[in-house]
């Protein structure tokens, strides 16, 4: 993406703060592989959010260094990680009820390309190389009540990540409800009526960000600055 | 007296034949039957359809079986290896990549459940997963008060490999942390179900509520302490 005089994209660090100030208490919330781990560094620790993991974990927490790695205590990730105190475990079947069954209220989610209708595709790019690997997105997005994506606004090559129609396999068709980038956050209105923008990076314009976005944009009446 | 327990892993996969399809535990490193697996390869069964979440956990086991050739078919959902540094699924990449073997990716909810049908008794069901995507191609679907849905089959197996941490004679089966993961599901859906597990408790040593499987769910079960992962 070019990047023009008047403005500079968030950093990655900044995008994940921007999501936790609208995860509120008492949430049940699933973070995504990548970049919404960071989501889960910048919760703030007086506030109860109950971290979930496909893998069954109810209560997820940092893991205890001093603890030696134990293989039975890890993320989707292959990650080791740690259980808070009122965590719980359940088998597959119990933790994608709480996925698929609308349990959860918010997932974050990375993302190859968002759609003005909220179709999602973060699972395949549909290389022929690619091993077809879904995991367990397709249930997430299926069931959880809200759908947030974190991404950069574009690829590396400089191409909008959010687009008309998606071009790469779909992950749920409409499943998204707000999208994170490092220029923007745009909510998905429901019903295919288009994208919304709510805050917008500071010292963007209007005019820019459409210009860079490969779908097209509403705006609220007073659209956030958000700030470094 | 009812005894479960066999002796021996050689005894634990006897007479598995050529062709069987066999439910695999384990996520990630959590729960994986390392020490069934590598019996089953001493025992030589082939043309086998494994039915796991992921295509291994290193070389051990899984990739082991994959890379003699053994596996004709995978079913799982995540087949990639998740960090391509430090690979745990190179084996079944090796094998996709020249053809020989067959992959069905599976939603992860949706493998669950199709477990659970198998082992509940239940017929085909409609889920709201996949709906409009590729991976409901070919499949049957219908919208149902303007939601989506993808109709799934039951998915049952004649064996279920299984680690689990306790067991008693009985074949009662509790599980660590996240060991536990598709275990309990896989041990429903298959007709026989072999736990190795991390210790053998006298009858009566397990809590009952805290029972993970209930005994009438396992067939065999046999001591692999200290199993390599």
């Amino acid at each position: 993406m070019n990047i023009k005089a008047g403005f500079k994209p968030l950093s990655r660090l900044r995008m994940a703060q921007l999501v936790t100030l609208d995860i509120p208490e008492g949430s049940y919330v699933n973070l995504g592989i990548g970049m919404p781990t960071l989501v889960g560094d910048c919760l703030p620790p007086e506030r109860e959010i109950i971290l979930h993991s496909e893998n069954g974990i109810l209560g997820m927490g940092p893991a205890d260094a001093s603890r030696p790695f134990d293989e039975d205590l890890v993320n989707a990730s292959r990650k080791p990680v740690g259980l808070q105190p009122g965590a719980s475990i359940s088998d597959h079947v119990v933790s994608f009820a709480m996925m698929r069954g609308g349990h959860l209220d918010y997932t974050v989610l990375g993302a190859f390309q968002v759609a003005a209708n909220g179709d999602l595709a973060n699972w395949d790019t549909g290389a022929r190389t690619n091993i077809p690997s879904v995991g367990g997105a397709m249930d997430l997005v299926a069931g959880t009540k809200n759908v947030f994506v974190m991404m950069e606004h574009a690829t590396r090559e400089g191409e909008s990540k959010i687009v008309e129609r998606c071009t790469y396999p779909l992950t749920g068709a409409g499943a998204v409800d707000r999208i994170y980038t490092d220029l923007a956050i745009i909510d998905v209105l429901p019903r295919g009526a288009g994208l919304v923008v709510r805050g917008m990076v500071e010292g963007i314009t209007r005019g820019e960000l459409q210009e860079l976005t490969a779908a097209p944009l509403k705006f609220v009446v007073e659209v956030a600055v958000l700030k470094h | 007296m009812l005894d479960k327990i066999v002796a021996t892993l050689e005894e634990s996969v006897s007479g598995i034949a050529d062709g069987s399809t066999i439910l695999c535990g384990g996520f990630a490193g959590a729960g994986i039957p390392t020490a069934l697996l590598q019996a089953l390869l001493r025992q030589g069964a082939k043309d086998l359809v494994l039915v796991s979440n992921n295509a291994g956990n290193g070389p051990l086991g899984m990739g082991e079986l994959i890379a003699a050739g053994r596996v004709r078919k995978l079913i799982a959902t995540y087949s990639r290896s998740v960090d391509p540094n430090n690979p745990n699924a190179k084996d079944f990449a090796d094998a996709y990549v020249a053809g020989k073997i067959e992959l069905e990716c599976v939603p992860q909810g949706t493998l669950a459940e199709r477990l659970r049908a198998a082992g509940a008794g239940m017929g085909p069901f409609f889920t709201p997963t996949a709906y409009g995507t590729k991976l409901a191609e070919g499949k049957e679907t219908r919208v149902i008060d303007g939601v989506g849905y993808v109709l799934e089959q039951p998915l049952k197996a004649e064996y279920a490999f299984i680690k689990a941490h306790q067991a008693d004679r009985w074949g009662n089966l509790n599980y660590r942390y996240a060991g536990r993961n598709f275990s309990p599901v896989m041990c429903t859906a298959a007709t026989t179900t072999i736990a190795q597990v991390n210790e053998i408790v006298p009858l009566g040593g397990l809590v009952p509520e805290h029972v993970m499987t209930p005994g009438i769910f396992v067939k065999r079960v046999v001591l692999a302490r200290g199993a390599t992962q």
